[in-house]
């Protein structure tokens, strides 16, 4: 029987999803969270959180034509602070990604490499990104750099560690199976230690990509023109509440985006562990 | 039955083991894992080594392969020096392919691209000579139907077959076996012994098979080595003249029953003094 393909496979996967109870809890859980945020801020408006605009305020200023508090999606300025945020959360990652791998790879590989990098990676890691700003401040100029050189110097380290620990997850056997079948080094290299730390490398790019967001807002707030984390601060210290809230919800929507990017690339490299995994049912 | 003999020197894998020592020293302590080892092993033998666990034996082919150093003593592949006091470490080499107990086909690649590896990162082929011929011996194995599978996808017992396929395709002089069907069930087993036989029969080529599985030993092997507890050397050789091939009826014949005797009463006397000593295995 051959498989199904293009629609009649998103049918049936679409199909077969909705029989499982996952969509209803999903959408369970998602209403009582949503009900919960209304009762305490609108319903009864419960003590402090009358502040605190709640959902209905919130998506009537978000989907307005003519916004009260000045951002909803059909203002362009929506789209330029996600549109910052995005640009610099990319370069950040592509060079996170682009140095941290081959560093990590490099460092899990080479036992005099780690020796070397090992110890300043460990003093520099546990620095917070805030505790970071000032230098950042003092050595770039402008608003870009600064902000860029936060989001990047986290998910760097994250990025670095994963990866290095994903060569020494590497099975011994596999480095003595090519010693045995005639790889030179750089093959052992290519061969081995690269797909054999993909899944934890992958694992990193997911935890560093929110790492990455996590900084970055924490830069824009502390210096920024535009971007989301900017419009956070911006509007609390402008007093105008919805916006603040809007900025929160899309940041949260749009890094959960980033997230379901970088794992769908991952699949797509690691074939053999989804067919691994759909043997097992899962 | 001469002529068979020259053939099979001339296609080298003659094994010679000459007083091989290793120590090992991993907390300032001397741990004696072989000791004073020699044996020869002509090409084209199955030679199956028998030990109580952790005696030394995985030691012994691990200085084969040439994935750790000997301390003292030498190991000669038709008469070329693998490693001796000179060179304490034998280099890898595709002359000598490991078969792993719990195999080592890279999970990362299918199956076929798993078999042609050999001969395409050692320059012999290009990539599609290697998959051509990869695709072949896969055949000739009853294989086929796998090659563009992933090694997690298929069961331990096929995943064994193939990587005795992609060691055999590097034409090696020796195939090193580390307890290669040890997790398996008697009827999975049964299975892999007849193909790793038509295997043998079809290449000739020398084995170097470690087990603790005595019928194993004896249904496989022109000889038996029975080794002593740690340190390892050898204490018995049994010869195995039944003629090949063979097949499972000579389980049930007198014979084979007298080997598995002769076997099993040196092979438990070594197994209780390791028992009573009760060490632990070494890597």
């Amino acid at each position: 029987m051959s498989k199904p393909t293009g629609l009649a496979y998103f049918w049936y996967t679409l199909e077969q999803r909705m029989a499982t109870p996952t969509p209803y809890l999903t959408m369970f859980g998602l209403s009582l969270w949503i009900f919960t945020y209304w009762l305490l801020c609108e319903g009864l408006e419960f003590w402090r959180f009358g502040k605190i605009p709640g959902p209905v305020t919130v998506l009537t200023d978000w989907f307005a034509r003519d916004p009260f508090q000045g951002i909803s999606i059909f203002k362009e300025e929506y789209y330029i602070h996600i549109w910052s945020s995005c640009r610099r959360i990319a370069i950040a990652f592509c060079i996170a990604t682009g140095v941290g791998v081959p560093l990590g790879l490099f460092m899990g590989w080479s036992k005099a490499f780690r020796d070397y990098t090992f110890p300043i990676l460990e003093v520099l890691r546990p620095i917070p990104p805030l505790a970071w700003v000032p230098l950042a401040i003092l050595m770039f100029s402008g608003f870009e750099t600064p902000v860029i050189f936060l989001a990047t110097l986290a998910s760097l380290f994250v990025t670095t560690l994963n990866t290095m620990l994903g060569v020494d997850s590497i099975d011994e056997e596999y480095f003595r199976a090519a010693g045995c079948l005639g790889s030179s080094k750089w093959q052992i290299f290519t061969n081995v230690v690269v797909p054999g730390a993909l899944p934890f490398i992958f694992t990193g790019l997911q935890i560093s990509v929110g790492v990455a967001w996590f900084s970055l807002v924490a830069a824009e707030m502390v210096s920024g023109d535009y971007g989301l984390g900017y419009l956070i601060v911006d509007s609390f210290m402008n007093n105008v509440t919805v916006p603040m809230v809007i900025g929160m919800l899309t940041l949260g929507l749009v890094g959960w985006g980033t997230s379901v990017m970088v794992r769908q690339v991952g699949r797509q490299l690691m074939q053999w562990q989804v067919k691994e995994l759909a043997q097992q049912d899962r | 039955m001469q002529k068979e003999e020259t053939a099979r020197d001339a296609a080298g894998g003659r094994l010679s083991i000459r007083n091989v020592t290793k120590i090992y020293d991993p907390e300032g302590v001397n741990v004696m894992a072989v000791d004073d080892c020699s044996m020869d092993i002509a090409a084209g033998e199955v030679c199956m080594i028998v030990g109580p666990s952790g005696c030394g034996k995985t030691t012994l082919l691990n200085a084969i392969a040439g994935f750790h150093s000997i301390t003292t003593g030498e190991i000669y592949l038709d008469d070329q020096l693998l490693c001796g006091p000179s060179k304490p470490q034998a280099s890898m080499g595709a002359d000598r392919i490991v078969v792993f107990q719990h195999g080592a086909l890279f999970p990362w690649k299918t199956l076929l691209e798993n078999v042609a590896y050999g001969p395409i990162v050692q320059g012999s082929m290009t990539k599609e000579q290697a998959h051509a011929l990869g695709k072949v011996m896969l055949e000739e194995a009853g294989l086929s139907d796998v090659a563009d599978k992933y090694p997690g996808e298929v069961s331990s017992g096929m995943a064994r077959r193939v990587e005795i396929v992609r060691a055999l395709i590097n034409s090696p002089k020796v195939l090193l076996l580390d307890e290669p069907y040890r997790a398996m069930d008697a009827l999975t087993k049964s299975i892999m012994h007849e193909s790793l036989l038509e295997v043998y029969d079809r290449t000739k080529v020398t084995i170097f098979f470690i087990t603790h599985d005595l019928e194993e030993a004896i249904f496989l092997g022109d000889r038996v080595y029975v080794m002593t507890t740690r340190p390892c050397k050898l204490k018995k050789v049994v010869d195995v003249n039944i003629p090949r091939p063979r097949d499972y009826k000579i389980l049930s014949s007198e014979q084979f029953r007298l080997l598995v005797e002769e076997a099993k009463e040196a092979v438990h006397e070594e197994a209780l003094k390791a028992f009573q000593a009760g060490e632990r295995e070494l890597a």
